[in-house]
């Protein structure tokens, strides 16, 4: 199933389906790209900050990163099946 | 600097937070600010060192960034400075790029990157006793081959860490490595290298899971931060207290020992009156400023502050700031100059107006004198609910004013300039790290020369020039007042009472104002010269504190500290917003806004407090 990232539920880990561009020449799509999210890529989700589960705190490769909603959003995933 | 003549030019290039300042610290001996978050060094740095075999070394120290397509002014100093085309900096000779061993699926990327620009490379793998620890091995002679460049290996953090590198500085320049075609899918390659070239059993520390799961918490974690940043302020009162005790019984001795020694002289009176008085009032204050100082400098190193960022993003977002205002925001509380510096790693530049304005309104560490000094004199030492300082309860609370205005001010601002763009947060949240002692002792003592030149500096000159105010025109021999009243200071301080009797300042407040704007703390030094002058010797002696808490209302008092929560910025404050704003609009409205808050604030606390029936 693709879902968003900022879908994705705390301890849920998935795979990088591909990262859009909300407007063109999009700079945040294309710095998440350069942080490591990429197609293939695993990642999971490790907290949400206190309010309206915002931030999230987002596990990829070896670093983990900050992402506000909307951040997420551009991010879409195959979540894996919970075990 | 004082050698400007080199053998080799070389920048430090690297992410955020891959321990490059640590290693500029290392190379040069330099003071430079290491901190384990993202966007420490907000502009260039340079350090000279002596490499083995005797060669002058010239290294510049570059914002961290994690491309070279710069999202941000801090980034944007990195790119022009790699692709030449930086105003006043030459291309270096070499470029040593630094990656955090521990993370390197994500450092590579940017190595790869610079390669592409043609400069010579160096990689330095940081922080490789880290891995080890975490059973990470990279294979450095295949990486070396499949990247083309020299690899060696340095702890930052130890003297023995970097042999490898100044050895390998010493042999002749790599050759431009032609390793990747353009062409390459840069994720497929830093893949293909981590495959030949590294093991990794594990992807994280597992004691970041572990912490991260409470401080990270929705109500636990929050917890903890306001637990945290309690702990420090009530430290700020209780642990200095015995030092403070101590520089106050010295300083009280020295001015005795003038009294009986000197004959009654105006060289006297300026030492004893205008500089033990002056200096020694402010001086008292550097155990707290200190403790402060070694909060902010453990927090920092330990990655505590990107957390912080986490947990307030949502809040501040709110409030018109963003999460990363969080870390210039907390150095506002040490300084507001490398604060408003700092605000550099803030990518829009909308949230990074709104933080440069609100960076004044965080209480620095020289307002803490005055706090301190009022404090001491109202506010009984009481315990509340058996645990409490009442007067660290105080500060606390003066402290939350200043940050509730900021947000309020900010707020106003969303509202009146709603934001247009999206702009991102995209925080890296490090690894923790337990404090480096050796930075964090390097830090104080950077704060301990800081203060101790502005003390020898500003402070001394505004108190001297204060003295011979306070002095001239001596009073006919029939003037029946104090001298200080037949003074240029005393004639100015009654000009300007008026303006400020509504606050409840008697004239001699209104008299210590204008020196407060060369740096907040002068007031304090100020109000010792001008209590000193115009009373006996008892002043000096009894201690400023005394004076006062017999001298001034309960209202005046508050008064005085509502003024200084807002308190209109010392000069350097406003010359540093000019530079980063780079327009007088942004400036002159920032220093009249906050002239106006703390106007009215003042005039509200002090009637407030008449009516309450502390007039």
């Amino acid at each position: 199933m693709t879902l968003n990232l900022a879908q994705l539920s705390r301890g849920q880990t998935a795979e990088v389906v591909a990262v859009h561009d909300q407007v063109a020449q999009d700079s945040i799509a294309r710095r998440l790209r350069e942080l490591g999210f990429v197609p293939g890529e695993r990642v999971r989700v490790q907290a949400f900050g206190p309010i309206g589960r915002e931030p999230l705190l987002v596990q990829v490769g070896m670093t983990r990163f900050a992402l506000r909603r909307a951040e997420a959003e551009r991010i879409s995933v195959r979540a894996d099946t919970r075990p | 600097m004082t050698d400007l003549v080199w053998d080799l030019n070389i920048a430090l290039v690297g992410n955020p937070n891959c321990g490059k300042t640590a290693l500029f610290n290392r190379l040069t001996g330099g003071r430079q600010k290491v901190a384990n978050y993202p966007g420490v060094t907000v502009e260039r740095k340079e350090g000279y060192f002596r490499s083995p075999a005797g060669r002058q070394i010239r290294v510049l120290d570059l914002p961290g960034t994690y491309s070279l397509a710069a999202t941000s002014p801090d980034e944007q100093v990195t790119h022009d400075v790699c692709a030449g085309t930086h105003a006043s900096e030459a291309v270096p000779d070499l470029v040593v790029c630094v990656v955090d061993s521990t993370n390197l699926r994500l450092h590579l990327r940017f190595v790869l990157d610079m390669l592409q620009t043609g400069r010579p490379v160096l990689l330095v793998l940081n922080m490789i006793d880290l891995a080890r620890r975490r059973g990470i091995r990279i294979d450095q002679q295949a990486l070396s081959r499949e990247l083309g460049i020299p690899v060696v290996e340095t702890i930052a953090l130890k003297r023995e860490g970097v042999h490898g590198l100044l050895a390998r500085l010493d042999q002749e320049l790599p050759s431009v490595a032609s390793a990747t075609s353009s062409g390459t899918d840069v994720h497929q390659r830093v893949n293909a290298l981590l495959a030949q070239c590294v093991e990794q059993p594990l992807a994280t520390a597992p004691l970041d899971d572990r912490l991260d799961a409470v401080l990270l918490h929705p109500v636990l974690g929050l917890a903890s931060l306001a637990l945290i940043m309690f702990f420090m302020f009530q430290a700020v009162y209780a642990w200095a207290e015995p030092f403070m005790a101590a520089i106050e019984w010295a300083t009280h001795g020295v001015a005795s020992a003038l009294q009986g020694l000197l004959p009654d002289s105006l060289l006297k009176s300026l030492l004893v009156d205008g500089v033990i008085a002056g200096v020694g009032g402010v001086l008292v204050f550097l155990p707290q400023i200190l403790i402060l100082f070694l909060f902010i400098l453990i927090l920092e190193e330990s990655g505590y502050l990107p957390r912080a960022a986490f947990l307030l993003d949502r809040l501040m977002v709110g409030a018109g700031l963003t999460g990363r205002s969080f870390i210039p925001l907390l150095s506002s509380f040490a300084c507001a100059i490398p604060g408003i510096m700092a605000t550099r790693s803030i990518q829009d530049p909308r949230d990074r107006l709104a933080t440069i304005i609100v960076a004044p309104l965080m209480t620095c560490s020289a307002r803490l004198p005055v706090y301190a000094l009022l404090i001491g004199a109202f506010i009984p030492q009481h315990q509340v609910a058996g645990v409490f300082n009442l007067q660290g309860l105080t500060l606390f609370v003066l402290y939350f004013a200043g940050i509730a205005s900021a947000l309020m001010v900010s707020y106003a601002m969303k509202k009146l300039h709603p934001q247009k763009i999206e702009h991102a947060l995209l925080l890296e949240l490090p690894t923790y790290r337990v404090p480096d002692v050796l930075n964090v002792l390097l830090g104080l003592w950077e704060r301990v020369k800081i203060f101790i030149r502005r003390v020898g500096g500003i402070i001394l000159s505004m108190t001297i020039l204060l003295w011979f105010l306070a002095s001239f025109p001596a009073p006919p021999p029939d003037f029946a007042g104090a001298a200080i009243d037949y003074s240029y200071a005393g004639q100015l301080g009654h000009i300007l009472h008026p303006l400020f009797t509504p606050l409840g300042f008697n004239w001699q407040i209104c008299i210590a104002l204008i020196p407060g704007l060369a740096a907040r703390e002068v007031a304090v030094s100020a109000l010792a010269t001008v209590y000193a002058m115009s009373g006996s010797e008892e002043a000096v002696l009894a201690g400023l504190s005394a004076v006062i808490s017999q001298q001034w209302s309960l209202a005046t008092a508050f008064s005085l500290l509502a003024w200084y929560v807002f308190a209109p910025q010392c000069l350097s404050t406003i010359a540093v917003i000019r530079r980063e704003t780079n327009s007088w609009k942004v400036t002159l409205g920032t220093t009249a806004l906050l002239f106006a808050l703390a106007y009215l604030a003042a005039l509200f606390t002090y009637q407030i407090a008449r009516l309450l029936g502390g007039g």
